[in-house]
């Protein structure tokens, strides 16, 4: 027994923060100390406060360390440890009151929040199956193998009223039953796991594998014996090496406690899972695009029907649910789907992971009830903006979802919400964009990222996603007249109606909630030749104020296309002659805006 | 996909090409095992050159269009060879907002090279990438597989030091 536990963040965001050095140090200092038999070092997965990495927590106080440095450590194992002094410098500091410590959970980022799919994130040791076990991990499997029918575990997972995380929505227990009763010929049926989380800017899925990776090996084994399937893949993406390691030592473990492979819990049931790893193609998030792939060949997308229920990998039935859906499973199963049911909204139950991203204060990984609003996210566990901007818009589901106006705020967050304001769930990415966004500039971003991943196999998306990409590079440089723009919107439509897979069905999205909700912003960049954010670089002119001016001259010396020369205007007050920029010659690289210190030179 | 012509020869070993059919040997009864034996066959070689591509097509008894489809098809299957060093830097939609982008060219800028090019001394070669969910320090870039957050264009520099 330890009389303390410390754990250190090894997630992704705190591993490049530098959380391995942190953890051999502590392990160093505690050596040190003499106190290797006291105090126990475990490297957990993501905490989800990852702007804040690295993160270490010493137990039992619960003391929040935060953007640990090397330095910080002697001073704490030898204050804290030793002495049983906590370093309130280096503490929290949103944990921090006048006297005390807070607990964590009465943080502004955490209080709301309610963990089902991350709960053991950050908690338990993810390299250890006993840690998992210690949390109630497997009991879930063990019930459904002694104790229900595979039409009970169908119910209960239709009547909580999971949804597929994602992105679409899917029920899963509809899934579920579909594979289990339309194809009854005593063949293979398979579980697969799509682990493939390719949207820019949602990641709950890998701290999902890398915090607790037994979680959804116990729910495969779950659907394994729901639907009639011994053998389940996982693929998942080799952009995420941590993800990867952590799920090959917990299937071995997995294997070596009788969890996986013949005779589970001596019930007769054999249930065993393969890693497959991805190679870098967004497409491979679709369903039959990611079967494809696991066949071996290039990633393209079948058309549907036959949905994957009936005939999925290898022509045979098949059900793919996402990580996070996974995450879910067993504590269904454990607490009953009344549990579940109590939150969320009427058609979307339980919670959802967000991923905060963009210009927002506390970036990182966030659980809450379905329901929860994105004002309360944004503003309250988010943290507001930083720098005094303002909110301008905030982008959902990733390049197949939209961007919610500052109107929308107070929108309870769901499924069908989201759909109905013109964006979509997705898999969780939520980035924030403040006024300095350009939202034309983000509508071409995500058709630029379509562009690239299109597979090609349809000629909506391949041809047509290309076209909407240069109708939006027209209208960044000023070239488009508002022609264009029903072009673009017709096309838009043409698109969604036309492609073959989610992807291409999708990909005018970004540009059709931008369209709706900031269609003045597109307006000013051709009519106006404007862009009001500053973002697109043609339409932008640098000028210098020739009243600030001191005429020092350096913005000529950094100017690369030697733009800028000196006039005969000497301002009030000033010893030298005013500087200026000849608008044909520059290149608007903004050196001279850098350079000035006078602030004498501004973009518009 | 690089429409380019490698200039590196291929300089493959006999063992190297032991090591690439024992690997085909262990997998070739597994459904669908030509992505996993391309992905080994990438380890071992660092990259996919033609030559290995028609190894593997022979080994395995199936048509070379069949094995460079499937390369050519995913990005991380490398056609060319790789720098010592490998930046790929992050261009996912929260390392796009925080200014990846001109990260991007400045490295493009202090190496002289363009995006999926490598220095002729292959000691850096320089990609753009997929979100590689390190989102909270955006914006991010790897150097082969270390994560250096909350980049500014003015850290480059030493950061590049490290390597040099």
């Amino acid at each position: 027994m330890y009389r303390s536990h410390v754990l250190v963040c090894g997630g992704t965001g705190c591993t490049s923060s530098g959380s391995q050095q942190i953890q051999s140090l502590l392990k160093e200092e505690i050596e040190k100390a003499g106190l290797s038999k006291e105090v126990a070092v475990v490297q957990t997965g993501c905490h989800g406060l990852c702007a804040l990495g690295p993160i270490m927590i010493v137990y039992p106080e619960g003391t929040f360390y935060s953007a640990v440095k090397p330095e910080y450590i002697p001073e704490i194992v030898q204050e804290h440890l030793v002495k049983g002094r906590i370093v309130k410098k280096y503490v929290y500091e949103e944990t921090v009151t006048n006297e005390e410590i807070k607990p964590l959970a009465e943080t502004a980022f955490y209080k709301k929040q309610h963990r089902i799919a991350l709960r053991n994130c950050g908690v338990i040791n993810p390299e250890s199956i006993d840690e998992y076990i210690g949390t109630n991990g497997y009991a879930a499997l063990g019930k459904v193998l002694t104790e229900m029918t595979p039409e009970d575990v169908i119910n209960v997972i239709l009547d909580s009223g999971l949804r597929g995380r994602g992105g679409a929505g899917f029920p899963t227990g509809k899934k579920w039953q579909l594979a289990r009763n339309l194809v009854q010929d005593g063949g293979q049926k398979y579980v697969c796991c799509n682990a493939d989380e390719g949207d820019p800017g949602a990641f709950m899925d890998r701290s999902v594998l890398e915090g607790d990776p037994h979680a959804v090996l116990e729910a495969m084994a779950i659907a394994g014996y729901a639907i009639g399937a011994s053998q389940g893949y996982i693929y998942v993406r080799a952009e995420y090496p941590i993800a990867v390691q952590r799920l090959k030592i917990a299937i071995g473990q997995a294997r070596e406690y009788g969890l996986l492979g013949k005779d589970i819990f001596g019930t007769g049931f054999d249930f065993d899972i393969d890693l497959r790893l991805g190679a870098g193609a967004f497409v491979c998030g679709e369903e039959t695009a990611l079967m494809t792939s696991i066949e071996g060949n290039r990633g393209e997308p079948r058309p549907r029907p036959p949905f994957p229920a009936v005939k999925g990998l290898f022509a045979r039935p098949t059900i793919l649910n996402n990580v996070e859906t996974y995450a879910n499973v067993a504590q269904i199963i454990l607490n009953g789907a009344d549990w579940f049911k109590s939150m969320g909204t009427e058609k979307s139950k339980g919670t959802k992971v967000f991923a905060l991203g963009g210009k927002i204060n506390n970036t990182g990984l966030v659980e809450v009830p379905m329901g929860t609003t994105l004002r309360e996210i944004v503003e309250e566990i988010g943290g507001g903006i930083p720098n005094g901007k303002k909110f301008k818009a905030a982008q959902t589901g990733g390049p197949s979802g939209g961007c919610i106006p500052p109107e929308h705020l107070d929108v309870p967050i769901d499924y069908d919400n989201l759909i109905a304001i013109g964006s979509m769930m997705g898999s969780g990415g939520l980035i924030v964009m403040d006024e300095t966004t350009c939202m034309v500039d983000i509508a071409k971003f995500f058709l630029d990222f379509t562009v690239d991943e299109s597979c090609g196999k349809c000629t909506p998306c391949r041809i047509g996603t290309k076209r909407l990409s240069e109708m939006l590079e027209k209208i960044t440089k000023g070239q488009a007249t508002l022609e264009d723009l029903d072009k673009m919107e017709e096309l838009c439509y043409y698109i969604k109606d036309n492609a073959l897979c989610g992807l291409g069905q999708t990909a005018p999205n970004p540009v059709l909630s931008t369209l709706r909700y900031f269609r003045n912003e597109y307006i000013s960049h051709i009519v106006d030749k404007k862009c009001p954010a500053g973002v697109c670089k043609d339409l932008l002119k640098y000028e210098i104020d020739r009243d600030k001016c001191i005429g020092c001259g350096m913005c000529a010396k950094q100017c690369p296309a030697s733009a800028i020369s000196r006039t005969d205007y000497i301002a009030p007050g000033k010893k030298l002659a005013a500087m200026e920029i000849d608008a044909s010659k520059c290149v608007k690289c903004g050196a001279c805006m850098s350079t000035c210190k006078f602030g004498a030179i501004s973009k518009n | 996909m690089s429409s380019k012509k490698s200039s590196v020869p291929f300089t493959g070993t006999k063992e190297q090409e032991a090591q690439l059919k024992e690997v085909i040997r262990k997998l070739r009864d597994q459904q669908g095992c030509l992505m996993p034996i391309m992905q080994q066959a990438q380890e071992i070689y660092g990259y996919l050159p033609i030559e290995v591509q028609t190894m593997i097509a022979d080994e395995l008894g199936i048509p070379l269009e069949k094995v460079y489809g499937v390369s050519t098809f995913y990005a991380q299957f490398a056609l060319f060879p790789k720098g010592q060093y490998r930046i790929s830097v992050c261009l996912g939609t929260a390392c796009y907002v925080k200014g990846s982008g001109p990260v991007y060219e400045k490295l493009e800028e202090k190496l002289g090279i363009k995006g999926g090019e490598c220095t002729p001394d292959r000691k850096f070669s320089l990609d753009a990438c997929r979100c590689i969910g390190a989102c909270g320090l955006a914006p991010v870039m790897m150097i082969n597989d270390d994560v250096y957050g909350k980049l500014t264009v003015d850290s480059l520099d030493s950061i590049l030091a490290k390597y040099n």
